[in-house]
Order: structure tokens, then sequence, then C-alpha cells
């Protein structure tokens, strides 16, 4: 009981934005934009007393590239927007991809398309944050269900776009961002800061093709090492090439680095799926209804379970793959049409339906619970 | 206790996001779990807001509120919109000063615009109202509120807030103690 006196009560975004300082993020950039204004709010506050930057940009075009520009120089950096800052992001976002320069991206994710419903939650940005710049890149993107997950991912999203040097994509929807809960503040947790080249600088290439998938470390700016970042496709020092070989090389290696590593990368949740014939794959605010739809179906003698993608990408197939073998059907709910649905056929050879809500309310656990008593009759 | 349901509702403007905070910290002190949501418009002012609470003594899985315990209305629109959502032995809560067609059901009717009117500022109707919630149910300590409106409001706000506080408070207790006179139709 001790414990709980240590407790705070927090809203979402306001836990993002501690767990992006927590994490050393010292630069933000970034335009507001509900419901994603409370973290660039905090962040305005608290950056300038700790030496960090603020800047309110013109648009979320120029603030991805301003957080790019202060990650090559050394700084971990973060943007916050919604859907369709998103959107202006992409480019960039493909920059940060091709240039491998490490940054997080938190998109707190309202009803869409365009402007759609400011004020309302939705989870239609998942296949977004997947394809939404062009051309074969690779994605990291992380999905909380709580107040304390908006702390922990947060910090888990800087780890993981300096460990891999991508940007990562952080996908908050609406109602996790704007709910406020009582969390315990972590107080351990690990920091990954971005290694340093261990060559001089006459040796350096920034994009070196390390033997074991070792991933070459970024050299900060302004510190003698000088080198070439563009959007093009690159050799290792960074300067532009159509020379097949290393097109290939440098198109691989960008891919490679996360799919190469995606038992590092992939985190997942399962609950009661040891015994399960039904699994329930849900991610953010819905997964805290299937738990309690899942709860509702033990009770009446139903065998269900929810396994939840934390990573949403890569996303977890192999995870889904193991287990199907023993489940009958997969029941999937999300806040749009049905995005994951189409992971999780793509795989497993399983029966798989969808729980779907696109009117800008969580999905309920009586629509999840309704659905299993449906697909388990 | 098992899960206790509120919802504040109003019109954007009125503070009961604010007060949802209020009430939700209030509850951590008291060391319950508590998800609170809130729903409102693109307006500052006007157009429908409400914040929801859910308060539990153990973790809270789904953060929204199934059928309400208790259903604060500080406008008309709110009070017409939200009341489907009482449980039937749900406590409604209308103010007075603003709600002239209360519905047909069992409720109390308090005047909280005016009362923080007198209290020094209309807009603490919010806060009186949370200390006539705080009386009337004894569901989070009056203490704990009140440490709350010290850590969370301007210093020069404060004192109208802790006056509306206790004025929503005591008339809160006297509608506990005199229900069949006051929970009417």
């Amino acid at each position: 009981m001790n414990k709980r006196n240590e407790e705070v009560l927090l809203q979402g975004n306001e836990a993002c934005a501690m767990g992006a300082l927590a994490a050393g993020m010292r630069f933000f950039a970034g335009y507001p934009i509900t419901p994603s204004t409370e973290i660039a709010e905090f962040l305005s506050a608290e950056l300038p007393k700790i030496n960090g930057n603020f800047i309110q940009m013109e648009d979320e075009i120029s603030s991805m590239g301003a957080i790019i520009g202060a990650s090559l120089a050394g700084t971990k950096s973060m943007t916050a927007t919604s859907g369709p800052g998103f959107s202006l992001m992409q480019e960039n976002i493909g920059f940060a991809s091709m240039a491998e320069v490490p940054c997080v991206v938190v998109n707190v994710m309202r009803g869409g398309p365009s402007t759609g419903m400011p004020t309302r939650p939705s989870q239609g940005d998942v296949m977004q944050s997947r394809w939404g710049t062009h051309g074969d890149h690779p994605v990291i993107a992380l999905c909380p269900k709580s107040v304390l997950e908006c702390y922990t991912l947060t910090v888990r999203a800087f780890n993981l776009a300096e460990k891999y040097r991508t940007p990562v994509i952080l996908l908050i929807d609406g109602i996790v961002g704007h709910m406020w809960e009582n969390i315990e503040i972590p107080q351990a947790f690990e920091v990954t800061d971005r290694a340093k080249p261990t060559v001089p600088p006459e040796w350096y290439h920034p994009y070196e093709n390390l033997p074991g998938g070792e991933i070459t470390p970024l050299a900060p700016f302004g510190q003698g090492y000088r080198y070439h970042v563009t959007g093009m496709v690159h050799d290792r020092s960074g300067f532009p090439t159509l020379v097949h070989d290393e097109v290939e090389q440098c198109l691989k290696s960008i891919t490679n680095k996360i799919k190469n590593n995606l038992h590092d990368i992939i985190d997942i949740e399962e609950y009661l799926l040891k015994d399960a014939d039904v699994c329930v794959v849900a991610y953010g605010s819905v997964a805290r209804s299937a738990r309690e739809a899942v709860n509702m179906a033990r009770e009446e003698g139903i065998k269900a379970g929810m396994l939840r993608p934390i990573t949403l990408w890569p996303f977890p197939r192999f995870h889904l793959e193991d287990i199907a073998h023993r489940m009958k059907t997969f029941v999937v709910p999300e806040m749009n049409f049905g995005q994951v649905y189409g992971e999780v056929l793509k795989s497993s050879p399983k029966k798989a339906v969808r729980v779907t809500r696109v009117d800008g309310e969580l999905v309920t656990p009586d629509q999840i619970f309704s659905k299993i008593q449906e697909v388990s009759s | 206790m098992k899960r206790y349901y509120i919802c504040l509702s109003g019109s954007g403007g009125q503070g009961l996001i604010l007060g949802g905070v209020l009430l939700a910290h209030a509850a951590v002190i008291d060391g319950k779990y508590v998800t609170l949501t809130s729903s409102y418009g693109p307006e500052a002012r006007g157009g429908a807001s409400r914040s929801s609470l859910v308060i539990s003594n153990n973790p809270i899985d789904y953060p929204l509120p199934y059928k309400l315990d208790l259903l604060l209305t500080l406008n008309q629109a709110s009070c017409n919109c939200y009341v489907p959502h009482l449980k039937e032995e749900g406590i409604l809560i209308v103010d007075s000063t603003l709600i002239m067609h209360p519905p047909p059901i069992r409720h109390y009717s308090v005047p909280f615009t005016t009362m923080a009117a007198e209290a020094g500022a209309a807009l603490a109707a919010n806060v009186t109202a949370l200390g006539t919630i705080l009386g009337l149910t004894g569901v989070i300590k009056p203490a704990s509120l009140e440490a709350v409106l010290q850590a969370r409001i301007k210093a020069e706000l404060l004192p109208v807030n802790e006056k509306a506080f206790k004025l929503g408070l005591k008339e809160g207790r006297k509608l506990k103690n005199h229900s069949e006179e006051y929970y009417i139709y």
C-alpha cells in the first residue's frame, strides 16, 4: 500500500513528454494540433529549464526537417502531431529512413481522413505509419495502451531509434493520449545513447557496411567528421550512386537492420493465451476493452485470450503464426475498418473476424464479447 | 468499493475538464485507481463538454464508464443528452440556475452558479458542484480535494475556489441528511 503513495495523476500526453525528457530528448520541433498539443505545451515549458530547445515551426513539414537536422547535430529529437500533420511529415520521414537519422515521431491519432474529427479518437493511421512514405523503407511503430506505457514506450522509442539509426513512430490513440490515470513514474530503466565513431574523421564513412550486421555509429556534425547526407540512394560515404550493387547494398542495409533484429524490436503482451481457442488481437486503448471482454468470455466458459502487439511495426506475424495452430478463430477489434485485421489474415490461415468502429468512440467490451460468443457458438 | 462511475457534463468553458482532473487527483490521494476521459468539441466556449471518471479499488481495464452512478449537469443540453446514461438508482444533480426543465426523475437541484457567484466568481460553479458531490456521496474525502485545490489552483484564485468548495460541501451534506425533502421529482 505504501508503494501506491508514490503515484501521480498524469495525462497520456504529459507522460509521453516526460518519458522523452527521461530518455534524454533535448530538441523538440512541432506545430500544435489536437489531440497532441499537450506534448508541445509541456515541453515548451520544461525544455528551456534544462538547456533544451523547443521550436514551434511554421508547419509539420519543417518540424520534421528540424528534428532531422538536430539529430544529425547529435541531439535526441522528437516531434508530435496528429493525422493531418503526420501526412505532411511523410516526405521527411522517408528522408530520415533513407539517411538513417534517428528521431521519434509521436502521432496521437484522431478521426480521419483529412481534418476528420479533431477531438475524437481513432486508430486510423496504422497503415499510414507503415506505408505513408514511398519506397521500401524500414519502420518501427510502437503503440501504448495506458498512461504508464506512454512513458515507458517513449523511452523505448528513443532507445530503438538510436540503436537502429531509424525514425521510430509512437502511435498513441486519442483516448490514451487524452486519458488521465494514476501511475508510478518509473525510476530505473535502460537508456541507449548514440554510439560514437571509433575511427578518426578521415577514415569515417557514415554508411559503411560493417560485418555481422553491426550498425555504423552516426557522427554528430560539428565535431570534425564531415560527410554527405542525402535522400538519394547513396554509397558508403553518403554521396549519390547509381552503381547497381551499391544501390542494392544501400536499400538492403536499411531494411535488413530491422528485419534481422525482430527478436529485439518486437514486443507483445499475451493474456490467457495458453489454453485459448479464440484469440483477440487488439492494440492501444481497444486492448483494454478486449481484456475486459476476454474476462467476460472466461466467466461464460469460453476459452478466449488476447494477443496485444505493443510493437505494431514490424508486425509480430511470427508470434501469430506460432499460436495459430491452436486457435479456431481470431477476433480483431479496431477503431478503423480493419487495418491490422489484414495483417492477421496474412499471418494465419485460420478464420479471422473483425469488430470495427469509426464513429469516434472506443470499441466497448460488450461489442467484442458478443463477437467472441458469436464465433465460439 | 466496486467501480464507481461519475460524469461531469455541461458546456465548454464551465470548467468540467478541470473539475474532472481535480476529482481524479483527489481520488489518487485517497489511494484509489482512477481513469479520467473527456469529450469536448472544437470550441473554447459553448458546445458540449464532459469528463468521465472511473474510480475503483482495483486496476481498471476499460477506461470509460458503463451506466453512471452519478451525473452532474450544468446546462440543459447536457442534461437532456446524458440522463439516459444514468443507472436506475444513479444520482442526478442539476444546476438549477441554468437548467429550467429538469427531467421527470428524482434528482437534486442546486443553484451552483448562483452560489459560486455569492462566493466571489460564477466561474467557480464547477468547484461548488464538486463540494456538493463529495458532501452527498462520500466517494472521496473532502480533505483530499482541498489538498488538490491547493496544488492545482493558482494562488490568487485559491480563496474564492476554497470558499466555493466549502459552500458546495455544506449544501451536499444538507441534501444528504434531508434527502426525503430534497431528492425529488
